[in-house]
């Protein structure tokens, strides 16, 4: 192991794993790994999609039973068969994606699995209304408690994953990538919150593929790699160009990887695409060749206009012509056969089709071609899942195998493979590279870089501000259902692009 | 983009050693033993012309499960299937009162099915209905016009080539009805496993979202799986009018729920995504070796049906217990 293991400090761990291995059917995701977290200290959890720290929290939680290897609280040795032993012993996951239940109100929520009991030994709802309120007020947490947790946002429901993980007097809160899906006034809200839990002795792990953030609130970093532990120590004596190193076990020199390209001729315009709720006069014109941006808040509108152009939702008005012919897309299958693809934001629930294996995946639009009068040829397919997968570098047990079981980043390459294979003349790339790790983040944006240089006509919906400017030709700006604004050239800023999206006085168009 | 990419091989495990430890191979082994068990119970069951009649257990029902397996598959369900045939019966039976041929019979029957299918279908793809509710509503509803047209009567009145459906040979002891249902087989199989349209049912039952992201036409392979479990209730209303020669309006009550068994029992997960057409075939054979060996043992109908209810749970809490002891 080339362990850079951090002398241990004076202060004792609340929490330690030692040695942990975890197998699955052809992966193995963690073979032999180490984590230790202390009282009133945030440990950053580090490591490219498919590192292991999904699998890692999943174990301290006692979702997942490790093959070999000890959990130790407080230095001794315990396990946890159910998630319920983990919470006994004073752990508690708020995750990726908050698993809570929408048809229960918030203070349910917090309290579920636990609630107070009247003498009747039956729920009592007025304690339980009182508690969680003055839990969320603890925490700064504006809500009512008797709100049902569908009519909350995500940030909310973060919130109130928070005051759940506080009401069973946590000792170790895991944190995995909290703020993936929070605007920036929220991010320092859950910054205040993180150093609240610190001052009452909490240790917390935080999983994040941000490093601004990490080298914000972190005291301690421990580094995985392919499921292997690589190394651990204090955030105060490490960069961030050697957590990169460490955790890729190279150096990546060229974030941006964006070459000069040959724009052509018109592949898409679109004309007065409006619709009843969500977008209104939309009008562009998009090139062969060309990486277009599209930049804006969460909620302005992007996603629902590629959406429309893409057959999900149908727009009230307006027409989009595809290269030379005008079209109507009324459904997915219209759009795929005009050459139009994309690749959605929510991977989990509209991208991958989890419980079929990787090479079905890959085939599943294009499945015309590999068959013959409707009956599938599986060698057909094999060689086309081989042929895109590898271009993407996909790591996989096999082409056999479950997507469910490849890491977040691997899935995206998947769902990328899928409509490359259709050989489209539009992709639309909704938030591409949105909670992905450095290592697959490069490879799709070297990929788009390649495909720009081939023709093919690019759209990426992007919230992060360096890779819009880093990876676009031309940036349009939407704000509220409208295009607020559009730069190329010297006028793609980050004043620029945030002023417009925004709204602000003064904002150049 | 590096060139130097290791290789991802195809496949890990051989289709074989896949197969050995499926839920089918499970399925064959009781299948066999059963089979076993029933020849030493009772020296009548190796009679060939037994075992040809026995088939009628299972035959009707089979081959509405195969259709019924890929709806399920899909993530839908068809509980009006026992109604579409009292229904389809019922039109028949006017028809031939009133003097229809046995051609302009099956046309009916199948008709009937497949208009029974397509206002399923309707509801459930063209307006989103959850097939459980809708299936549920015309369960009530395509019965109730038996009952309203028949009352407590009956039709009797077939023509005489009609009885070859339910009660023809087509050689030495294999029945007619026995020959349908392997051909149903056959084609259900290759429907499912071999091509496109088969592949989509398995994308839509995993995930109908994401398929539809993938530029599959979710709701017309969906409407199409009702069409087909309605065709098939056709077939096995001809076949059952048939072999019985009369139509009452309780004609094939309960049939849904055996037809269900058989799916589920066949391996097919209840929460689709999963199943196959072999396991069906061979959950159809268990059920039909199980109920003809109690038959023959002259265990009563009541108890009959507490040990096919006792069966269902087992299936159900077995692939659970499988997966367990495999990992």
């Amino acid at each position: 192991m080339l362990a850079r293991t951090g002398a241990v400090d004076s202060a004792q761990a609340v929490l330690s794993l030692r040695g942990i291995v975890k197998s699955f059917p052809g992966v193995r995701a963690l073979g032999g790994v180490q984590l230790d977290l202390y009282p009133g200290q945030v440990t950053a959890l580090v490591g490219e999609n498919g590192a292991g720290k999904s699998t890692i929290v999943k174990v301290l939680t006692g979702i997942y039973q490790p093959d070999e290897g000890q959990i130790l609280v407080d230095g001794q040795a315990v396990h946890f068969p159910t998630a319920q032993a983990a919470g006994h012993s004073g752990v508690t996951a708020i995750h990726q994606e908050t698993v809570l239940f929408d048809e229960l109100t918030v203070a349910e929520n917090i309290f579920i699995g636990h609630s107070p009991r009247n003498r009747f030994g039956l729920i009592d709802r007025k304690a339980m209304r009182e508690q969680a309120g003055a839990i969320l007020n603890s925490i700064g947490a504006d809500l009512n408690p008797m709100v049902r947790l569908k009519d909350l946002s995500i940030a909310s429901r973060h919130l109130v994953a928070i005051a759940r993980a506080l009401s069973i007097d946590a000792r170790v809160v895991i944190m995995d990538e909290p703020t993936a899906a929070l605007s920036h006034k929220e991010i320092a809200e859950l910054y205040e919150l993180v150093e609240k839990l610190k001052s009452q002795g909490k240790a917390i792990l935080f999983i994040s593929h941000k490093f601004d953030e990490i080298f914000r609130i972190a005291d301690r970093w421990t580094v995985f790699r392919d499921g292997q532990f690589v190394g651990q120590g204090m955030m105060a004596d490490v960069t961030e160009a050697e957590l990169v190193r460490l955790m890729v076990g190279r150096s990546v020199e060229q974030i941006y990887p964006k070459r000069p390209a040959q724009i052509g001729g018109p592949a898409l315009t679109v004309v007065g695409y409006c619709h009843p709720t969500e977008f209104e006069d939309i009008n562009f014109t998009l090139h062969t060749g060309e990486i277009l941006g599209f930049y804006g808040l969460v909620g302005a509108g992007r996603s629902e206009v590629m959406q429309a152009l893409f057959g999900i939702t149908r727009p009230s008005r307006g027409a989009c012509r595809i290269g030379d012919d005008v079209r109507a897309i009324r459904s997915t299958a219209q759009a795929v056969e005009a050459g139009i693809v994309y690749v959605p934001e929510d991977r989990g629930k509209q991208g991958a089709v989890k419980g079929l294996p990787i090479f079905q995946n890959v085939t599943l639009p294009s499945l015309t071609r590999t068959s013959r009068a409707g009956f599938l040829r599986l060698a057909e397919e094999f060689a086309l899942a081989r042929d895109y997968t590898q271009r993407l570098d996909l790591r996989a047990a096999s082409l056999d195998q479950d997507i469910a079981l490849l890491s977040g980043g691997n899935q995206q390459k998947v769902v990328i493979a899928k409509w490359l294979a259709t050989k489209p003349r539009v992709i639309i790339l909704d938030e591409p590279t949105k909670g992905i790790d450095i290592g697959s983040k490069a490879a799709v944006h070297d990929f788009m870089s390649e495909l720009a240089g081939q023709g093919l006509a690019v759209i990426m919906v992007s919230s992060e501000i360096p890779e819009v400017l880093g990876m676009s030709d031309r940036v349009i700006v939407m704000r509220e259902g409208r295009i607020a604004a559009e730069f190329a050239g010297d006028q793609m800023t980050p004043e620029n692009l945030v002023r417009a999206a925004v709204g602000s006085n003064g904002g150049t168009i | 983009m590096s060139t130097t990419t290791r290789q991802i091989p195809d496949r890990l495990t051989s289709p074989l050693s896949r197969a050995l430890k499926s839920w089918e191979a499970l399925l064959l082994v009781v299948a066999v033993a059963i089979f076993i068990a029933n020849s030493l119970a009772s020296p009548y069951f190796l009679d060939p012309w037994n075992l040809s009649d026995a088939s009628f257990n299972f035959t009707e029902k089979a081959m509405i499960a195969f259709a019924m397996a890929m709806l399920i598959i899909a993530g839908e369900i068809d509980l009006s299937v026992g109604s579409i045939i009292a229904l389809a019966s019922t039109v028949m039976g006017a028809a031939a009162a009133a003097g229809a041929g046995t051609p302009s019979l099956v046309v009916l029957g199948l008709g009937t099915g497949l208009v029974c299918g397509a206002f399923n279908g309707l509801l459930v793809a063209r307006f989103g209905l959850p097939s459980i509710v809708v299936t549920i509503g015309t369960m009530s509803l395509f019965r109730g016009i038996s009952y309203i047209a028949l009352g407590d009567g009956a039709y009797t009145q077939y023509p005489g080539s009609f009885a070859w459906f339910g009660q023809g040979y087509v050689w030495w002891v294999i029945t007619v009805e026995l020959v349908i249902f392997a051909l149903a087989a056959l084609a259900f199989g290759i429907l499912l496993h071999r091509t496109n349209f088969g592949r989509m049912v398995f994308a839509i039952g995993n995930n109908a979202t994401a398929a539809r992201f993938s530029g599959i036409r979710v709701e017309k392979i969906r409407f199409i799986l009702f069409l087909l479990t309605g065709l098939m209730s056709g077939i096995a209303a001809i076949c059952l009018t048939s072999r019985l020669g009369s139509t009452r309006p309780s004609i094939a009550s309960g049939f849904e729920l055996e037809v269900v068994t058989i799916v589920v029992l066949g391996g097919v997960s209840i929460l689709g995504g999963s199943g196959s057409i072999l396991g069906v075939v061979l959950a159809a054979l268990v059920m039909g070796l199980v109920t003809f060996g109690l038959g023959l043992l002259n265990v009563p109908g009541i108890v009959m049906s507490i040990i096919v209810g006792l069966l269902l749970i087992a299936v159900i809490a077995l692939p659970r217990l499988w997966t367990k002891l495999r990992l």
